[in-house]
């Protein structure tokens, strides 16, 4: 099957819609399809094969961070260009509701289209603004995919009509089989938290732990807490007395291999996130990596925590329950022990083999009778 | 002469408008039937599999009559009762495999393994081409109720689209990611 795939965001920043993108087309490749990325890329060097530039981005704040996002007359022309070169079978675009290559790609094309709706902001004015235009560009769509029921729901009431929920994919094995790393595992005296996500954003809850970090270590008065990804170190430590600063590491930006290990090694791993999440995929590589979670009760994380029997909840932004119920898990291996039995089963469902099948269902059930994907040549006024 | 240029230029733009407008239904009419054929070939591809399974003879007498009864119903049904006897497949389905151990028990039939994976990605599917189809026809009908449309009838003799609503909730036990890895005709 000839499959165009179109990312909105830059190919070169890494971000979690880009992620699944690329997994997704690599899992496709594998499987024997014939598959072409339309992306946006600052630095065309060291693109793979099956990326195709639609050049540079501009940055737009979306969704309460900074997207780099690319619009305009040029943007439309290298769009209709790779449809036309690229003569798919079907075509899947990211996010056609924002701002972005995706919206362009449904002006630019006609034939078999899936989207796949990725975020769910509750507060899109933008969204409800420009319903009449964005309505035109997809009512071409010919199936949605949400990529939780959260997801689903927000796009039902905000655009109306249905989708069908398939989970973001990860490659379990990769990381069940991770190493640990002596570095980063606890002892039962020492016991280590783990947390990945950019420091300098609230809404991925770092200050939250922070506020929950005195009264944990309290209890359990040798845990170390890790944090992995981006931001301003000392700033993050800047709330906690000057006495449990030397308690938090900060690793930086790590690499797949080293989330993977990190994710294998830490005694429990804490996501709390504050809202603006509609999946959650990083709770399934803790997951997959045999952590035991504790999270925010968020919709979607629920969700992918199975209600809470796949990994454990606490009520979001409430630092006291956190810490609650943190210093509960860190001082009961037996429940660790059966979180992590209940997890491995449960996050089969969003290995690739799993959802890369049911995406292919949808672009099957989306071809069958349908003519393939082409240049939309009909007059379109471009609101 | 300036008025009647600027009349020109009106009805030149509204014709434009108007003309896309009706490329826009005509197109949303193309992508609802090419949706339906999808769901009726994914209806036909259930109803297929659950017949052969009910004269296959891997159930008791009296599962293999409820579901022979209703697949064969589905097949026969007229367009008015399909939605009906589409439903009443569906509830036989699951009453037929309600138990995880009917689901085990058919597997280990000769032929059975293959059987239940077309089975299974059917009834996953199913659901799936509905809500494409369903949500095409709102689009369609959201366009067709639009004040533009009726009253310049872009729509001309095209039918005023209808929704497919059926119950299609498979059975848990065949829809469930455990029952099977080879529950993927994907390649």
């Amino acid at each position: 099957m000839r499959i165009g795939i179109v990312c909105p965001y830059a190919w070169d920043v890494p971000g979690g819609v880009q992620f699944h993108v690329r997994d997704l087309a690599e899992h496709l490749i594998r499987l024997g399809h014939d598959v072409s990325v339309l992306a946006p890329a600052d630095d065309e060097a060291g693109l793979p094969d099956y990326l195709v530039s639609a050049g540079r981005t501009v940055p737009v704040p979306y969704n309460g961070s900074v997207a780099r996002l690319n619009f305009g007359p040029l943007s439309a022309a290298r769009v209709r260009r790779w449809v036309l070169d690229g003569d798919f079978d079907v075509l899947h675009v990211h996010e056609p509701a924002a701002p972005s290559l995706a919206l362009l790609t449904c002006w630019a094309a006609r034939g078999p289209i899936v989207a796949t709706f990725h975020t769910s902001n509750p507060r899109s004015r933008a969204m409800i603004a420009a319903y009449s235009m964005l309505q035109a560009a997809l009512e071409k769509i010919s199936a949605r995919i949400a990529v939780s029921e959260y997801a689903r729901r927000t796009l039902v009431e905000h655009l109306g009509g249905d989708a069908v929920v398939i989970p973001n994919g990860v490659d379990v094995d990769f990381f069940a089989r991770a190493e640990t790393n002596p570095e980063w595992t606890g002892t039962a005296d020492a016991p280590t938290i783990g947390f990945v996500g950019r420091i300098d954003e609230p809404r991925k809850g770092l200050p939250v732990l922070m506020r929950a970090l005195p009264e944990i270590v309290a209890r359990r008065p040798g845990t170390r807490l890790l944090v992995a990804g981006r931001g301003d170190a000392d700033q993050a430590v800047a709330s906690l007395p000057a006495g449990l600063r030397d308690r938090v590491e900060f690793l930086g930006m790590v690499s797949d291999e080293d989330k993977a290990r990190f994710l294998r090694s830490v005694d429990l791993y804490v996501a709390p996130n504050t809202g603006g999440e509609s999946f959650g995929i990083i709770l399934v590589e803790a997951m997959s990596a045999g952590a035991p979670v504790l999270a925010s009760d968020l919709d979607a994380f629920a969700q992918v925590l199975d209600q809470g029997a796949a990994g454990e909840l606490f009520a979001n932004e409430d630092a006291a329950a956190l810490a609650r119920a943190a210093v509960r898990l860190l001082g009961d291996p037996a429940r660790r022990d059966a979180l992590r039995e209940s997890a491995t089963a449960h996050v089969r469902r969003f290995d690739w083999r799993t959802v890369g099948a049911d995406i292919l269902a949808v672009y099957e059930t989306v071809t069958e009778g349908a003519v393939a994907v082409a240049p939309d040549d009909r007059a379109t006024p471009r609101g | 002469m300036t008025t009647l240029i600027i009349i020109c230029a009106v009805l030149l733009l509204t014709g434009v408008y108007l003309s896309w407008t009706a490329g826009r239904l005509d197109r949303l009419h193309t992508r609802i039937d090419a949706a339906r054929a999808a769901l009726d070939a994914q209806l036909l591809r259930r109803a297929s599999v659950a017949q052969e399974l009910a004269t296959s003879g891997v159930f008791d007498p009296a599962a293999s009559m409820v579901l022979y009864q209703a697949a064969h119903a589905a097949r026969q049904a007229e367009p008015d009762h399909r939605e009906v006897a589409e439903s009443e497949l569906s509830q036989a389905l699951r009453a037929v495999f309600g138990e995880p151990g009917q689901v085990t028990a058919v597997r280990e039939a000769p032929g059975g393994a293959e059987a239940v994976s077309e089975l299974g990605a059917a009834v996953r599917r199913v659901p799936m081409a509905r809500r494409f189809h369903n949500d095409g026809v709102r689009a369609a009908r959201a366009l067709h109720r639009h004040r533009k449309v009726r009253w310049f009838r872009l729509a001309g003799h095209a039918a005023f689209p209808l929704a497919f609503e059926m119950d299609d909730e498979p059975p848990a036990a065949l829809a469930a990611r455990a029952a099977g890895p080879g529950a993927t005709r994907g390649t």
